[in-house]
Protein backbone atom coordinates (compact mmCIF):
# COMPACT_ATOMS: atom_id res chain seq x y z
CA UNK A 1 0.00 0.00 0.00
CA UNK A 2 0.84 3.78 0.23
CA UNK A 3 4.06 4.40 2.30
CA UNK A 4 2.62 6.33 4.76
CA UNK A 5 -0.16 3.87 5.52
CA UNK A 6 2.17 0.63 5.93
CA UNK A 7 3.35 0.29 10.07
CA UNK A 8 6.54 0.52 10.68
CA UNK A 9 7.06 -3.31 10.53
CA UNK A 10 6.51 -2.98 6.58
CA UNK A 11 8.62 -0.11 6.17
CA UNK A 12 11.95 -0.61 4.30
CA UNK A 13 15.62 0.91 5.95
CA UNK A 14 15.94 2.93 2.80
CA UNK A 15 12.33 4.06 3.09
CA UNK A 16 12.49 5.56 6.84
CA UNK A 17 13.33 9.00 6.43
CA UNK A 18 10.17 9.43 4.45
CA UNK A 19 7.99 7.48 6.70
CA UNK A 20 9.01 9.62 9.39
CA UNK A 21 8.20 12.19 6.87
CA UNK A 22 4.25 11.36 6.92
CA UNK A 23 3.83 10.93 10.70
CA UNK A 24 1.75 13.50 12.28
CA UNK A 25 3.79 14.47 15.45
CA UNK A 26 0.60 16.29 16.93
CA UNK A 27 -0.48 14.93 19.99
CA UNK A 28 -3.42 12.85 18.64
CA UNK A 29 -1.70 11.76 16.31
CA UNK A 30 1.31 10.34 18.50
CA UNK A 31 -1.81 9.14 20.67
CA UNK A 32 -3.17 7.26 18.31
CA UNK A 33 0.48 5.52 17.47
CA UNK A 34 0.57 4.63 21.13
CA UNK A 35 -2.91 3.15 21.34
CA UNK A 36 -2.61 1.22 18.21
CA UNK A 37 0.99 0.11 19.17
CA UNK A 38 -0.04 -1.07 22.49
CA UNK A 39 -3.56 -2.45 21.14
CA UNK A 40 -1.15 -4.69 18.64
CA UNK A 41 0.88 -5.82 21.15
CA UNK A 42 -1.75 -6.74 23.55
CA UNK A 43 -3.52 -8.63 20.45
CA UNK A 44 -0.52 -10.69 19.69
CA UNK A 45 1.16 -11.95 22.95
CA UNK A 46 -2.00 -11.18 25.59
CA UNK A 47 -5.47 -11.64 24.01
CA UNK A 48 -4.77 -15.72 22.77
CA UNK A 49 -6.18 -18.72 23.98
CA UNK A 50 -2.34 -20.16 25.17
CA UNK A 51 -0.12 -17.49 25.78
CA UNK A 52 3.22 -17.78 27.78
CA UNK A 53 5.51 -16.13 30.16
CA UNK A 54 6.35 -14.23 26.82
CA UNK A 55 3.91 -11.73 27.11
CA UNK A 56 3.78 -10.05 29.96
CA UNK A 57 8.30 -11.21 30.65
CA UNK A 58 8.66 -8.30 27.75
CA UNK A 59 7.00 -5.97 29.72
CA UNK A 60 8.90 -6.55 32.52
CA UNK A 61 12.33 -6.80 30.69
CA UNK A 62 11.28 -3.60 29.07
CA UNK A 63 10.45 -1.79 32.48
CA UNK A 64 13.69 -3.03 33.75
CA UNK A 65 15.50 -1.22 31.21
CA UNK A 66 13.59 1.63 31.19
CA UNK A 67 14.32 2.01 34.97
CA UNK A 68 17.84 0.93 34.58
CA UNK A 69 17.89 3.94 32.07
CA UNK A 70 16.59 6.73 34.32
CA UNK A 71 18.88 5.65 37.22
CA UNK A 72 21.91 5.68 34.86
CA UNK A 73 23.67 8.80 36.62
CA UNK A 74 23.25 6.86 39.96
CA UNK A 75 24.55 3.54 38.76
CA UNK A 76 27.57 5.30 37.10
CA UNK A 77 28.81 6.62 40.54
CA UNK A 78 29.27 2.51 41.80
CA UNK A 79 31.44 1.84 39.08
CA UNK A 80 34.55 -0.51 39.62
CA UNK A 81 37.10 1.15 37.87
CA UNK A 82 37.07 4.51 36.77
CA UNK A 83 39.42 4.05 33.81
CA UNK A 84 37.62 1.68 30.52
CA UNK B 1 -12.45 -9.22 27.00
CA UNK B 2 -14.34 -5.97 26.54
CA UNK B 3 -11.31 -3.73 25.81
CA UNK B 4 -9.88 -6.12 23.78
CA UNK B 5 -13.39 -5.59 21.52
CA UNK B 6 -12.81 -1.46 22.25
CA UNK B 7 -9.45 -1.64 21.23
CA UNK B 8 -9.61 -4.38 17.55
CA UNK B 9 -12.85 -1.99 16.89
CA UNK B 10 -11.96 1.32 17.59
CA UNK B 11 -9.74 2.68 15.00
CA UNK B 12 -11.49 0.62 12.10
CA UNK B 13 -14.96 1.66 13.32
CA UNK B 14 -14.13 5.61 14.12
CA UNK B 15 -12.63 5.84 10.44
CA UNK B 16 -16.04 4.25 9.23
CA UNK B 17 -17.97 6.80 10.96
CA UNK B 18 -20.10 9.46 9.22
CA UNK B 19 -20.65 12.99 10.47
CA UNK B 20 -22.59 13.13 13.82
CA UNK B 21 -26.36 13.97 12.90
CA UNK B 22 -29.29 14.89 14.82
CA UNK B 23 -32.19 12.01 14.16
CA UNK B 24 -35.86 13.77 14.68
CA UNK B 25 -36.42 13.87 18.37
CA UNK B 26 -33.72 11.33 19.18
CA UNK B 27 -30.68 13.26 19.45
CA UNK B 28 -27.95 10.43 18.27
CA UNK B 29 -24.43 11.38 17.48
CA UNK B 30 -24.29 8.89 14.62
CA UNK B 31 -26.77 7.22 13.11
CA UNK B 32 -27.67 3.93 13.77
CA UNK B 33 -27.42 -0.30 12.56
CA UNK B 34 -25.82 1.41 9.30
CA UNK B 35 -22.10 0.14 9.48
CA UNK B 36 -21.44 -2.59 7.61
CA UNK B 37 -19.68 -4.14 10.58
CA UNK B 38 -21.28 -5.54 13.76
CA UNK B 39 -19.70 -5.87 17.10
CA UNK B 40 -21.15 -9.81 17.05
CA UNK B 41 -20.50 -12.76 16.25
CA UNK B 42 -16.80 -11.61 17.88
CA UNK B 43 -14.24 -13.50 15.82
CA UNK B 44 -12.66 -16.43 18.05
CA UNK B 45 -9.17 -15.55 19.64
CA UNK B 46 -6.01 -16.63 17.82
CA UNK B 47 -4.62 -20.21 19.64
CA UNK B 48 -1.14 -18.70 19.50
CA UNK B 49 0.84 -15.89 20.81
CA UNK B 50 3.40 -14.13 18.84
CA UNK B 51 6.54 -16.94 19.12
CA UNK B 52 9.03 -15.40 21.79
CA UNK B 53 12.57 -17.30 22.01
CA UNK B 54 13.87 -17.38 25.63
CA UNK B 55 11.14 -15.70 26.77
CA UNK B 56 12.34 -12.32 26.36
CA UNK B 57 12.99 -11.93 22.26
CA UNK B 58 10.31 -12.13 19.63
CA UNK B 59 11.13 -14.57 16.43
CA UNK B 60 10.86 -12.17 14.28
CA UNK B 61 14.51 -10.83 15.43
CA UNK B 62 16.20 -13.88 14.70
CA UNK B 63 14.27 -14.35 11.30
CA UNK B 64 15.11 -10.68 10.16
CA UNK B 65 18.76 -11.37 11.07
CA UNK B 66 18.69 -14.54 9.95
CA UNK B 67 19.20 -13.86 6.04
CA UNK B 68 22.79 -12.18 6.44
CA UNK B 69 24.30 -13.58 9.60
CA UNK B 70 22.17 -17.18 9.58
CA UNK B 71 21.21 -18.86 12.80
CA UNK B 72 24.10 -17.83 15.51
CA UNK B 73 23.88 -14.55 14.19
CA UNK B 74 21.65 -12.79 17.19
CA UNK B 75 23.61 -14.75 19.69
CA UNK B 76 26.56 -13.03 18.50
CA UNK B 77 25.08 -9.88 18.80
CA UNK B 78 23.75 -10.66 22.06
CA UNK B 79 27.19 -12.41 23.44
CA UNK B 80 28.97 -9.01 21.87
CA UNK B 81 26.55 -6.31 23.56
CA UNK B 82 26.55 -7.95 26.72
CA UNK B 83 30.58 -8.21 26.43
CA UNK B 84 30.72 -4.57 25.53
CA UNK B 85 28.09 -3.33 28.37
CA UNK B 86 30.08 -5.10 30.79
CA UNK B 87 33.39 -4.15 29.79
CA UNK B 88 32.88 -0.93 29.50
CA UNK B 89 30.24 -0.57 32.83
CA UNK B 90 27.85 0.89 31.01
CA UNK B 91 25.73 -2.17 33.04
CA UNK B 92 27.33 -1.76 36.66
CA UNK B 93 27.71 -5.16 38.19
CA UNK B 94 26.51 -4.23 42.18
CA UNK B 95 24.31 -5.62 44.88
CA UNK B 96 21.03 -5.66 42.67
CA UNK B 97 22.91 -7.46 40.26
CA UNK B 98 23.48 -10.53 42.65
CA UNK B 99 19.49 -10.50 43.89
CA UNK B 100 18.67 -10.23 40.38
CA UNK B 101 20.22 -12.67 39.21
CA UNK B 102 18.60 -15.61 42.33
CA UNK B 103 14.89 -13.95 41.46
CA UNK B 104 15.46 -14.96 37.85
CA UNK B 105 16.74 -18.34 38.67
CA UNK B 106 13.84 -19.11 40.68
CA UNK B 107 11.26 -17.55 38.84
CA UNK B 108 12.56 -19.71 35.77
CA UNK B 109 12.79 -23.01 37.91
CA UNK B 110 8.94 -22.31 38.78
CA UNK B 111 7.96 -21.45 35.43
CA UNK B 112 9.74 -24.95 34.14
CA UNK B 113 8.14 -26.49 37.01
CA UNK B 114 4.48 -25.35 37.01
CA UNK B 115 3.88 -24.00 34.14
CA UNK B 116 2.53 -26.94 32.62
CA UNK B 117 -0.03 -27.57 35.42
CA UNK B 118 -1.04 -24.13 35.74
CA UNK B 119 -2.14 -23.89 31.84
CA UNK B 120 -3.90 -26.87 31.70
CA UNK B 121 -5.91 -25.56 34.73
CA UNK B 122 -6.79 -22.68 32.86
CA UNK B 123 -7.63 -24.43 29.92
CA UNK B 124 -10.00 -26.24 32.11
CA UNK B 125 -11.52 -23.63 33.41
CA UNK B 126 -12.21 -22.26 30.31
CA UNK B 127 -13.51 -25.09 28.41
CA UNK B 128 -15.39 -25.44 31.41
CA UNK B 129 -17.07 -21.90 30.57
CA UNK B 130 -17.33 -22.59 26.80
CA UNK B 131 -19.12 -25.85 27.77
CA UNK B 132 -21.78 -24.28 29.54
CA UNK B 133 -22.06 -20.95 27.78
CA UNK B 134 -22.38 -23.65 24.23
CA UNK B 135 -25.06 -26.38 26.37
CA UNK B 136 -26.97 -22.87 27.29
CA UNK B 137 -26.57 -22.00 23.73
CA UNK B 138 -27.83 -25.71 22.28
CA UNK B 139 -30.33 -25.61 25.33
CA UNK B 140 -31.77 -22.25 24.12
CA UNK B 141 -32.14 -23.63 20.32
CA UNK B 142 -34.10 -26.42 21.47
CA UNK B 143 -36.53 -25.19 23.48
CA UNK B 144 -37.19 -22.31 20.23
CA UNK B 145 -37.37 -25.64 17.79
CA UNK B 146 -39.93 -27.52 19.73
CA UNK B 147 -41.42 -24.29 20.40
CA UNK B 148 -41.60 -24.03 16.96
CA UNK B 149 -43.07 -27.44 16.40
CA UNK B 150 -45.67 -27.05 18.84
CA UNK B 151 -46.62 -23.53 16.83
CA UNK B 152 -46.84 -25.64 13.78
CA UNK B 153 -49.09 -28.07 15.31
CA UNK B 154 -51.10 -25.79 16.57
CA UNK B 155 -51.69 -24.00 13.45
CA UNK B 156 -52.62 -27.66 12.31
CA UNK B 157 -55.18 -28.21 14.93
CA UNK B 158 -56.53 -24.27 14.10
CA UNK B 159 -57.10 -25.78 10.75
CA UNK B 160 -60.01 -27.83 12.31
CA UNK B 161 -62.15 -25.20 13.25
CA UNK B 162 -64.61 -25.73 10.73
CA UNK B 163 -65.37 -29.05 12.07
CA UNK B 164 -65.92 -27.50 15.18
CA UNK B 165 -67.82 -24.99 13.88
CA UNK B 166 -70.03 -27.07 12.02
CA UNK B 167 -70.87 -29.52 15.19
CA UNK B 168 -71.55 -26.29 17.52
CA UNK B 169 -74.36 -25.13 14.64
CA UNK B 170 -75.43 -28.84 14.72
CA UNK B 171 -75.77 -28.62 18.58
CA UNK B 172 -77.45 -24.88 18.29
CA UNK B 173 -79.65 -25.88 15.92
CA UNK B 174 -81.01 -29.08 17.74
CA UNK B 175 -81.32 -27.25 20.99
CA UNK B 176 -83.36 -24.78 18.84
CA UNK B 177 -85.22 -27.58 17.59
CA UNK B 178 -86.04 -28.99 20.78
CA UNK B 179 -87.02 -26.03 22.47
CA UNK B 180 -89.24 -25.57 19.73
CA UNK B 181 -91.04 -28.84 19.95
CA UNK B 182 -90.67 -28.33 23.93
CA UNK B 183 -93.16 -24.78 23.16
CA UNK B 184 -95.26 -26.79 20.69
CA UNK B 185 -96.00 -29.79 22.96
CA UNK B 186 -97.01 -26.82 26.15
CA UNK B 187 -99.48 -25.08 23.81
CA UNK B 188 -100.87 -28.50 22.70
CA UNK B 189 -101.43 -29.54 26.40
CA UNK B 190 -102.98 -26.02 27.35
CA UNK B 191 -105.23 -26.08 24.83
CA UNK B 192 -106.26 -29.29 25.17
CA UNK B 193 -106.89 -28.81 28.77
CA UNK B 194 -108.67 -25.74 28.50
CA UNK B 195 -111.06 -27.71 25.54
CA UNK B 196 -111.24 -30.89 28.28
CA UNK B 197 -112.30 -28.08 30.81
CA UNK B 198 -115.32 -26.72 28.40
CA UNK B 199 -116.29 -30.57 27.71
CA UNK B 200 -116.61 -31.59 31.47
CA UNK B 201 -118.02 -28.55 31.92
CA UNK B 202 -120.85 -29.56 29.17
CA UNK B 203 -120.95 -33.24 30.69
CA UNK B 204 -121.34 -32.07 34.19
CA UNK B 205 -124.48 -29.64 33.75
CA UNK B 206 -126.09 -32.20 31.08
CA UNK B 207 -125.87 -34.66 34.19
CA UNK B 208 -127.20 -32.60 36.75
CA UNK B 209 -130.04 -31.42 34.43
CA UNK B 210 -130.50 -35.17 33.89
CA UNK B 211 -130.32 -36.40 37.58
CA UNK B 212 -132.12 -33.44 38.35
CA UNK B 213 -135.05 -34.51 36.28
CA UNK B 214 -135.09 -37.81 37.13
CA UNK B 215 -135.55 -37.09 40.62
CA UNK B 216 -138.41 -34.73 39.65
CA UNK B 217 -139.85 -37.58 37.94
CA UNK B 218 -139.55 -39.68 40.51
CA UNK B 219 -140.79 -37.75 43.46
CA UNK B 220 -143.59 -36.53 41.39
CA UNK B 221 -144.61 -40.18 40.79
CA UNK B 222 -144.45 -41.33 44.27
CA UNK B 223 -146.17 -38.55 45.15
CA UNK B 224 -148.84 -39.47 42.39
CA UNK B 225 -149.29 -42.45 43.80
CA UNK B 226 -152.58 -42.92 46.39
CA UNK B 227 -152.82 -44.93 49.65
CA UNK B 228 -155.70 -47.17 47.83
CA UNK B 229 -153.64 -47.37 44.57
CA UNK B 230 -150.17 -48.60 46.83
CA UNK B 231 -153.28 -51.24 48.96
CA UNK B 232 -154.03 -52.09 44.96
CA UNK B 233 -150.83 -52.88 43.98
CA UNK B 234 -149.73 -54.88 47.28
CA UNK B 235 -152.87 -56.98 46.72
CA UNK B 236 -151.62 -57.93 43.59
CA UNK B 237 -147.93 -58.01 44.03
CA UNK B 238 -148.78 -61.11 47.03
CA UNK B 239 -151.35 -62.52 44.73
CA UNK B 240 -149.03 -62.98 41.90
CA UNK B 241 -146.16 -63.91 44.44
CA UNK B 242 -148.61 -66.63 45.48
CA UNK B 243 -149.09 -68.14 41.89
CA UNK B 244 -145.97 -67.41 41.47
CA UNK B 245 -144.73 -70.03 44.29
CA UNK B 246 -147.33 -72.58 43.32
CA UNK B 247 -146.03 -73.37 39.86
CA UNK B 248 -142.27 -73.40 41.15
CA UNK B 249 -143.89 -76.26 43.84
CA UNK B 250 -145.19 -77.93 40.71
CA UNK B 251 -141.89 -78.05 38.41
CA UNK B 252 -140.02 -79.18 41.74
Amino acid sequence: GPLSERPLMEVRLGELHTWISTCSFSARGLLGAAQRAWSSYCAKYIHVKQGGPAGISMLLAGYCLLSYGWNYQHFKQHRWRKYH
Amino acid sequence: MLSRLVLRAAPAALRALPPPVAVGVLHTTRPLHTTQQSLAPVPPLPEKGGEVRHGLIPEEFFQFLYPKTGVTGPYMLGTGLLLYLLSKEIYVVNHETAAAACILTVIVYAIKKFGPDVAAFADKLNEEKMASALAMKNDTIRTLQTAIEEEKKEQWRAEGRSYLFDAKRNNIAMLLEANYRERLLTVYNEVKKRLDYQVALQNLKRQKEQDHMIQWVEKNVVQSITPQQQKESIAKCILDLKALSKSAHATV
